[in-house]
């Protein structure tokens, strides 16, 4: 064990990269992780991203060694680790409830992992008190687990999984039993960690905001497969089919008729709306699918992409409003204006064709 | 100004933010129950004792009871059955119950299992043990017939056949309060601990024996208090004039052979003052643990 310490800039000695080839994991004839193929670099913090039961938590359970693979196999290097058990990997994991020992002090939860390797008594307490300043928890450390608050806590499980200079940290939705003020605080906690220890991390959400804000690289996920693989930029901006683009916020998956479709511009109308938009994918077929961000609309038509609705519902949210309006034809739209509207007034919206991304499949089941 | 309030409802709201309210009444039943039945009788017993039938003071019985060997040796051979049959019963069900911990199918029909030799009652048990381990009996012709032994193991009507009784009624009492303690114990934990290194015996000795321990402790003293006060087993299957003779027994004998009725009492006292003396040990030893939340949900 080197004496080197848990200090801001430290380089990540790690590995080159992890690789998942074909990883499979069946329940009985359920399968929860098919056939995944996914390198992590040194260094890199990823996101797997995706509702319940999409198999991120599957995936992250495989990569620690918790649940065995009924499929496929992980190299670290050149050094394949599919059959070690948790405890020879050398990861440190985060986990959703923080799984703190409830009979040891934030001390001894902190420096388990340093007690189990046999670290010596000096070299741990050096070790263990930078890892409280680190999470800025130094004076509670003679406490029980039970006398923190929820933030506190996550702080001690992030200090307990990163003070063993792991090769890898997973994190399994850390902040899901967190309020929405603390979510944001610790959100931007584990950012500033990963970005001073330079630890290769994986994180496993169902929010796409922390997916965003936190990753280098998003991963998302559905029924066990692989939706798509990108940096935060591309998968929000470009997402590849309707699946993700309403996991991304496009609340507006919109099934309408093709009037004209030609090279990768798509008109789609029907009574009371009109929209220009970017084909996403080739596809032929009378009906598309047109994905719009609520905040991608402008109040007045733009460049010929007009939709006319009467306001439904607003709510009101500081800066401006989220409305829910629908059209004619009964289509519920949301968008946000900064003017205040009033339900039952009628509002003309436009929206830039490069905004409106047109896919040729149909609305996924339940993000609509 | 505020309102006069009538002095009767204030007081009202004074004894209710104390707890005191009507609802209190709820609990006469069960402090009539708990006086008629437990704590008379139980403070008659003491009084009788202390009122020898040959007279000689108050404490002449209890005097008596331990300048005669032949009483006080009863003590003695309480605890040598109590104890190691509280002991192993508590220890055997700690690797089943961990590794029985959680769901699994067939979990209610070993629970039912389990309970049934409570529900038998010693007597059958004494019954069966008789017949199994006696002279001519499977476990002793196996043993013969594999020329292990030259003539039979003698595990009846001695300390043995008592204390194999007591292990098998005892036991799935044992088994069911621990695996309950085991199930309380949130099995992230150990997976916590495995990603930080530990191996799959250091997690039971940092993690879940720690977090055992208190419940493992109210077990204990519960299997050796059922088992201190074990007397149809030590009559049938073990040796009563002798080897063991247990303090129930002596007590059974002062009241109804010698109608010595003090003397009875005296001695029940006493098996109540070592029960007692055992259980102070054991709190203080779990007084030295964690007993706070577990994480896990019970079952």
């Amino acid at each position: 064990m080197t004496h080197e310490a848990v200090l801001p800039g430290r380089p990540n000695g790690g590995f080159q990269a992890l690789r998942m080839d074909g990883v499979s994991r069946r329940f009985g004839s359920t399968t929860a992780l098919d056939r995944l193929d996914l390198t992590i670099e040194g260094g890199e913090f990823l996101a797997l991203l995706g509702p319940s039961g999409c198999g991120k938590s599957t995936a992250l359970n495989c990569l620690a060694g918790l649940l065995p693979l009924t499929g496929g196999s992980i190299w670290l290097d050149d050094e394949r680790i599919d059959g070690l058990p948790p405890e020879k990997r050398g990861f440190g994991m985060v986990f959703q409830n923080y799984a703190l020992f409830p009979h040891l002090t934030v001390r001894k939860n902190v420096g388990f992992g340093l007690a189990i390797r046999g670290v010596p008594k000096p070299e741990m307490t050096q070790r263990v008190d930078e890892a409280l300043a680190l999470v800025e928890l130094a004076d509670q450390a003679h406490k029980l687990p039970g006398q923190l608050s929820g933030g506190q806590q996550q702080r001690v499980a992030i200090a307990r999984a990163v003070v063993i200079r792991p090769r890898l940290v997973l994190m399994d939705e850390p902040l899901s039993n967190l309020d929405a003020k603390l979510r944001l605080q610790m959100r931007t906690e584990i950012r500033r960690l990963h970005q001073s220890l330079g630890l290769t991390t994986v994180y496993v959400t169902h929010d796409q905001e922390e997916a965003l804000a936190l990753a280098d690289r998003i991963v998302v996920l559905r029924g066990g497969l692989v939706e798509q693989i990108g940096t935060p930029e591309q998968v929000y901006t470009y997402p590849l089919n309707t699946y993700v683009a309403g996991f991304m916020g496009y609340r507006n998956l919109l099934e309408l008729p093709v009037a004209a479709h030609e090279g990768d511009e798509v008109v789609l109308a029907e009574p009371g709306l009109r929209l220009t938009g970017r084909a996403q994918e080739r596809f032929t077929g009378t009906s598309a699918v047109a994905a719009i961000r609520p905040d991608d609309f402008t109040v007045g038509p733009r460049q010929s992409n007009t939709v006319r609705v009467s306001v439904e519902v607003a709510e009101f949210h500081g800066r401006e409003m989220a409305v829910e309006g629908i059209t004619e034809s009964g289509r519920v739209i949301h968008f946000r204006v900064s003017d205040r509207v009033r339900p039952g007034e009628k509002v003309e919206l436009g929206v830039p064709p490069d905004r409106v991304l047109v896919f040729g499949s149909g609305v996924p089941d339940g993000l609509t | 100004m505020a309102t006069a309030q009538p002095a009767t409802l204030v007081l009202r709201h004074r004894l209710a933010e104390r707890g005191i309210d009507r609802v209190l009444l709820l609990l006469i039943p069960a402090v009539l129950v708990l006086l008629a039945l437990f704590l008379y009788p139980m403070l008659y017993g003491v009084g009788l004792s202390l009122q020898p039938r040959a007279g000689g003071g108050m404490l002449a019985n209890y005097q008596a009871f331990f300048l005669d060997s032949y009483q006080s040796g009863t003590i003695w051979k309480t605890m040598r059955l109590a104890l190691p049959a509280a002991l192993i019963n508590v220890g055997a069900a700690v690797p089943i119950a961990y590794r029985l911990r959680g769901r699994f199918r067939g979990r209610r029909l070993l629970t039912a299992i389990l309970v049934l030799p409570v529900t038998l009652g010693t007597v059958l048990v004494a019954d069966g043990l008789l017949r199994y381990l006696g002279p001519k009996g499977w476990f002793n012709r196996v043993l013969l017939d594999l020329g292990i032994v030259d003539e039979p193991v003698r595990l009846i009507y001695n300390y043995w056949g008592v204390l194999f009784s007591l292990l098998i009624t005892g036991f799935p009492f044992a088994f069911l309060l621990v695996l309950s303690y085991m199930s309380g114990i949130d099995p992230t934990l150990e997976r916590a601990a495995a990603t930080l290194g530990a191996g799959p015996w250091q997690r039971v000795r940092h993690i879940t024996l720690p977090l055992l321990a208190p419940g493992l402790a109210t077990t204990f003293i519960l299997a050796f208090v059922l088992a201190f006060s074990v007397f149809p087993s030590a009559n049938l299957v073990g040796e009563p004039a002798n080897e063991t003779r247990v303090m129930a027994i002596a007590a059974y004998q002062a009241a109804f052979e010698k109608y010595d009725y003090s003397m009875a009492a005296t001695i029940a006292v006493l098996m109540g003052v070592f029960e007692l003396l055992v259980i102070a040990l054991v709190l203080l030893w779990r007084g030295r643990f964690y007993t706070g939340t577990t994480g896990g949900k019970g079952s």
